[in-house]
C-alpha cells in the first residue's frame, strides 16, 4: 500500500511539471495585466518601465518560469533600469512554497486564495454532501421499484436536469423563490452575497443565503449519480448473496443497506473521489450569479486583470488536488473492496 | 395467447419470406434497433422540430431584422407582435433565437468534428503505434484532464479573445469570437474519445484479422484507417453525439459569462449574458425562452446518443 502511494506520488511529479510549464505559456499571454494597475489613468511609458522590472515582467519567459519555480532570490535585478542588476529578488518559488504576489492586489497570492477558500468550501461541501444523500436516497428508491411509473418519471426528470445549464437552474430558482414569492408576499430567499451587509452575521443568515446556490449546484449532480446507484443497485440486487442473506432470515432492511449498499456503492466512490477536487473550480457560474464571495468569483476576477499569479496558483491547485484524490481514491477503494490489492 | 396461435404460420411464413429478402446489413440490424428505441425516436422528432424552427425561422424573419434594435420597445413582455418579448435594446427575441441557434448550432457541430478529429488522431496514435508517442501523448492527456474544463476553455477564451479577425461567409458576418470558440471546445474536450480511441485499437490491433491484413502486404496507414477504423466507429459516433450536446452546454456557459460569442452576432448563450440583473426586474423572458431552447435541443441529443448507443452496441449496458 506505502509503496504503491510512494510511486504514484513519483509518477506525478512530471505530469505537475508538464501542467504548470503549459499553463505558464498560456496564461502569461492572456492580457495585458498593466492595462488596470493604474486606476482610471493610462499607464505612461516609463510607469510601464518600472512596474515591468518590479513585476519581472521584463524577463525572458523561460527565466519567469524559473523564477515561479525556484524563486528569484539568487538573481540580480536591474530595478532603476541602467541595464545593471544591482538587486536580489525576494521570491522563493513555489517549490519553497511561495506563489508569488498578487498582480492587483499586491499581496502575496496564498493569502488571496486562503481568503475566498472558506466561503467555496462551504458552499461546496454543503452542496455535495446535499448530493449524495440525495443520489443515494433517490437511486435505491427507483432501484426498489425498476419501471414503474415512479422509477419512469424520475429517469425522465434525470434526462431532463442533466441537460440543463447549471446558471438556466439558478436564474429559474431565483425567479421562483426570490422574485415572485416576493411578489406574493410569501416569505422569500435572498438573492445574492453570503450574508447582509451591516447586520450581524449569524448562521441562519448564512443558511438563508446558501438554499439557492447549493440546489442549483446539486440538482445536476443529483440526477447524474443516482442513475449510478440505481444501476448499481439494481445490478447487485438480484445476486445470488443477496438472495443468500434473505434466506438467512436477515430483514429487508438490513439485507439493502449492509449487503446490498455496500457493493453497490462502490462506483459512487470513484466518482466522488475523482469529482471533488473539480468543485473548487465548479462553482464558477453559481459564484458568479449568487455573488458568493468564493474562489470562483476570484477566478474570474484574475481572468479579468490578467492576474497570473493568482491564475497560476488557483489551477496548480486544483491539479495538485486532482492528482492526489485520484491516489486516494485507489487506495479508499481497496480499503472497501478487499478484492483489489494495490 | 396471440403469439402461440399464429407461432407455426409466422415461422413458415418467416422461411418463405426470408429467402426472399436479402440478409440484413450491420447497419440495417441497427437502424432496427435505433428504431424501436422510443426514447430516440422522440429525440430525432424533437430536433427535427428544432431544426426546422431555426431554418424556417430565417425564412421569416430576415438577420438584420434580428439585429435592429428599437428603444422605444425595449424589455417588453411577449406579446402577439413579439411572442418572446424583446431585449434591453428592444430587438425582437423570437429572432434572435432563431439566429442564436444557428450559431449555436454551427459552433456545436464544427467543434465537435474539430474534438473528433483531434481525439481519433491522437488516440489513433497512441493506441496503433505506442511505444514513446503512447507515453507521450497519454501524459498529455492526463495534464489536460486535470483540470476543470470550464476553467481551462475560460482561460483560452481569453488567450484567444480578439486575435481572430470576423469572417464574411455566404453573405453573412460571422464574429471572429464564434471561431474562437469552436477552437476551444474542439481544442478541450478531446480527451475522453481519445483514451475511447486508443483503448479500442490497443485491442483491435491485436486480432486476427489485422494479422491477416498484415500478411497481405497492408500497410500501416492502410490497417490503422480501412481495417482497424471501421471496427473502432460505432464508440466514436455515440460520442461524438453526446459531444454535440456538451459543447452546446459549453459554448452557453462561456457566452454567459461574457468571454464567449460576442455582440451583435447572437447564440443562445450570450442572449443569457445580462439576465442576472434582470432577474430581480422581474424581466424573465430575457432568459428563459433561450435557456428553453438550449434544455430542449440537448435533451433531444442526449436521448439520441443513448439510442445509438443501444443500436451499435447492443451488449452496452444501459444506465
Amino acid at each position: 500500500m506505502l509503496r504503491f502511494i510512494v510511486r504514484r506520488l513519483i509518477q506525478s511529479i512530471p505530469l505537475l511539471f508538464l501542467i504548470s510549464a503549459i499553463l505558464f505559456v498560456i496564461l502569461n499571454n492572456i492580457g495585458d495585466p498593466l492595462a488596470t494597475l493604474g486606476g482610471r489613468q493610462r499607464t505612461s511609458a516609463a510607469e510601464r518601465d518600472r512596474l515591468e522590472r518590479q513585476l519581472g515582467l521584463d524577463q525572458p519567459i523561460h527565466m519567469q518560469y524559473i523564477f515561479w519555480l525556484i524563486g528569484n532570490d539568487w538573481f540580480q535585478f536591474d530595478s532603476d533600469g541602467d541595464g545593471v542588476g544591482d538587486r536580489y529578488g525576494t521570491r522563493r518559488g513555489i517549490l519553497r512554497g511561495d506563489l508569488g504576489s498578487s498582480f492587483r492586489e499586491r499581496r502575496p497570492v496564498s493569502d488571496v486564495i486562503s481568503d475566498r477558500l472558506p466561503p467555496t468550501l462551504l458552499l461546496m461541501g454543503t452542496a455535495y454532501v446535499f448530493t449524495i444523500i440525495m443520489a443515494l436516497g433517490v437511486g435505491i428508491y427507483s432501484a426498489l421499484r425498476p419501471y414503474s411509473r415512479a422509477d419512469n418519471v424520475i429517469t425522465a426528470l434525470s434526462f431532463i436536469l442533466y441537460s440543463m445549464p447549471i446558471f438556466w437552474i439558478a436564474l429559474s430558482l431565483l425567479w421562483i423563490f426570490a422574485v415572485t414569492f416576493k411578489q406574493a408576499g410569501l416569505p422569500y430567499l435572498p438573492t445574492v452575497g453570503m450574508y447582509e451587509p451591516g447586520q450581524p452575521v449569524t448562521v441562519a443568515q448564512v443558511a438563508r443565503h446558501m438554499v439557492l446556490p447549493v440546489l442549483s449546484l446539486s440538482l445536476i449532480s443529483i440526477a447524474g449519480y443516482s442513475r449510478y446507484v440505481r444501476s448499481g443497485m439494481l445490478e447487485v440486487i438480484n445476486s445470488d448473496y443477496i438472495r443468500t442473506a434473505y434466506a438467512k432470515g436477515l430483514s429487508g432492511r438490513r439485507v439493502l443497506y449492509r449487503h446490498a449498499l455496500k457493493n453497490a456503492s462502490l462506483p459512487l466512490v470513484t466518482l466522488i473521489g475523482l469529482d471533488i477536487p473539480f468543485l473548487l473550480g465548479g462553482a464558477v457560474v453559481t459564484e458568479q450569479i449568487f455573488s458568493w464571495p468564493g474562489m470562483g468569483q476570484l477566478f474570474i476576477n484574475a481572468l479579468d486583470g490578467a492576474d497570473f499569479p493568482v491564475l497560476m496558483g488557483l489551477l496548480m491547485l486544483i491539479a495538485l488536488l486532482v492528482v492526489i484524490f485520484q491516489i486516494l481514491t485507489d487506495v479508499v477503494y481497496a480499503l472497501i473492496d478487499p478484492r483489489i490489492r494495490l | 395467447m396471440a403469439a402461440s396461435q399464429r407461432s407455426i404460420d409466422d415461422v413458415v411464413n418467416l422461411q418463405q419470406h426470408d429467402s426472399l429478402v436479402m440478409p440484413r446489413t450491420l447497419a440495417g440490424l441497427a437502424w432496427m434497433r435505433f428504431r424501436r428505441h422510443r426514447m430516440a425516436m422522440v429525440g430525432l422528432i424533437m430536433l427535427g422540430l428544432l431544426i426546422a424552427y431555426i431554418v424556417i425561422g430565417s425564412l421569416v424573419f430576415t438577420e438584420a431584422f434580428a439585429n435592429f434594435n428599437n428603444t422605444r420597445i425595449r424589455v417588453q413582455p411577449p406579446s402577439l407582435e413579439h411572442p418572446f418579448g424583446t431585449d434591453e435594446i428592444g430587438r425582437s427575441i423570437l429572432a434572435r433565437t432563431i439566429y442564436g441557434g444557428q450559431i449555436s448550432l454551427i459552433i456545436a457541430l464544427l467543434s465537435v468534428l474539430l474534438s473528433i478529429t483531434i481525439g481519433t488522431a491522437i488516440g489513433v496514435i497512441a493506441g496503433y503505434y505506442g511505444k514513446l508517442a503512447d507515453s507521450v501523448l497519454m501524459r498529455f492527456t492526463e495534464a489536460v484532464l486535470s483540470l476543470p474544463t470550464l476553467l481551462l476553455l475560460l482561460v483560452m477564451a481569453k488567450f484567444f479573445g480578439g486575435r481572430v479577425p470576423d469572417l464574411a461567409l455566404l453573405g453573412r458576418t460571422f464574429s471572429g469570437s464564434v471561431i474562437v470558440i469552436i477552437l476551444i471546445i474542439g481544442f478541450t474536450s478531446w480527451t475522453y474519445l481519445a483514451r475511447l480511441v486508443r483503448s479500442s485499437y490497443l485491442t483491435l490491433k491485436e486480432q486476427d484479422f489485422v494479422l491477416a491484413a498484415r500478411a497481405l502486404g497492408a500497410s500501416d496507414r492502410q490497417i490503422v484507417l480501412r481495417h482497424i477504423l471501421p471496427n473502432a466507429m460505432a464508440p466514436i459516433l455515440v460520442a461524438a453525439t453526446l459531444g454535440i450536446a456538451n459543447a452546446i452546454l459549453q459554448e452557453a456557459y462561456i457566452s454567459f459569462l461574457g468571454l464567449g460569442v460576442q455582440a451583435p452576432t447572437a447564440t443562445w448563450g450570450s442572449m443569457m449574458q445580462g439576465a442576472t440583473g434582470a432577474i430581480t426586474r422581474g424581466q424573465w423572458w430575457l432568459w428563459f425562452f433561450p435557456g428553453l431552447l438550449i434544455v430542449l435541443t440537448v435533451l433531444g441529443i442526449n436521448f439520441l446518443g443513448d439510442g445509438l448507443r443501444d443500436a451499435l452496441d447492443p451488449r452496452s449496458q444501459r444506465g
